[in-house]
């Protein structure tokens, strides 16, 4: 079984942590002014790189809280963990 | 009559290798709290220091007897005590609490309490628990959050050979019959 490190906890089994999707995916500035286009855009669209890839995961069978993991897609190896209100920090795959 | 949720097991956890009691009823409060001063005074109300170090239990004694403080998140703790005490317990912690940003609440009935003695503890819940659990990983002090049989459980490592398991009251009998399956092998008669 794949080990997560959850930045607070350590690493932990990965059945203990929720997978939340593409990182980074910032809220509209002025969500009314959107057109239909922009907010399918903002709601349904997201990356699918092959490689290193911002997700957040949930620690939600440990200390429930939400971070930010850079994994690479293609060999499912987690390259860096980091608060949800940090950058993503440079990683090499 | 209140009927605590593993009291239909008390003989059969009593008869295994790892010596099974349940502690029913104790008053858990969980608190929200990240200002180090408000937190400061609520440990010195309970005369206990609240745990600092992600993953550990601080136990400390003061005017509500023997308290532990769990380190659940950076934010969050469970306040665990002698039972009927969570009234004014959470009086307490609330006036320390003052105006800083925070919560206080009662979830005493939210968990019951096992607690497991013997040498084979660590070997037993290492059948179902993927956490490291050797003393050189967990040792004397340690609070994990984390699944146990695929439930959720919070595991306090209080002693050499002595582990307290909080878990949900309506998962304490799954809990308690996997237990009995997983002590097995460790049967001496
Ligand atoms: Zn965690």
């Amino acid at each position: 079984m794949q080990l997560i490190p959850c930045p607070w906890c350590g690493p932990r089994e990965e059945a203990e942590f929720h997978y939340g999707g593409q990182a980074h995916v910032a809220y509209p500035q002025d969500p009314s002014a959107l057109s239909d286009e922009e907010w399918a855009q903002y709601v349904f669209f997201r990356e699918n790189p092959s490689g290193p890839f911002a997700e957040r995961w949930s620690h939600s069978a440990g200390c429930r809280r939400w971070f930010n993991a850079v994994r690479d897609t293609r060999t499912h190896d987690l390259l860096a963990v980091y608060r949800t209100d940090e950058p993503m920090p440079e990683v090499i795959s | 009559m209140t009927v605590s949720p593993l009291s239909a097991w008390t003989d059969r956890l009593a008869a295994l290798p790892v010596n099974a009691s349940e502690r029913p009823f104790l008053s858990q409060l969980t608190v929200r709290a990240s200002d180090p001063a408000a937190i400061a005074a609520m440990g010195a109300a309970l005369g206990v220091v609240f745990p600092s170090v992600p993953c550990t239990f601080t136990t400390g004694t003061g005017s509500f007897g023997e308290v532990q403080v769990l380190w659940l998140g950076p934010d969050e703790f469970l306040v665990v005590a002698a039972p009927d005490l969570q009234i004014p317990i959470e009086e307490a912690l609330r006036g320390a609490l003052g105006s800083a940003r925070g919560s206080v609440v009662d979830t005493s009935a939210q968990r019951t309490t096992v607690v497991l003695e013997g040498p084979h503890v660590r070997d037993v819940l290492a059948h179902g628990c993927s956490v490291d659990l050797h003393p050189s990983a967990a040792p004397t002090g340690t609070c994990v959050q984390t699944l146990l049989a695929r439930t959720g459980i919070i595991l306090l490592v209080t002693g050499a050979d002595r582990v307290t398991l909080l878990v949900r009251s309506s998962f304490a009998e799954y809990l308690a019959a996997w237990l009995s399956d997983a002590c097995v092998e460790y049967r001496t008669q």
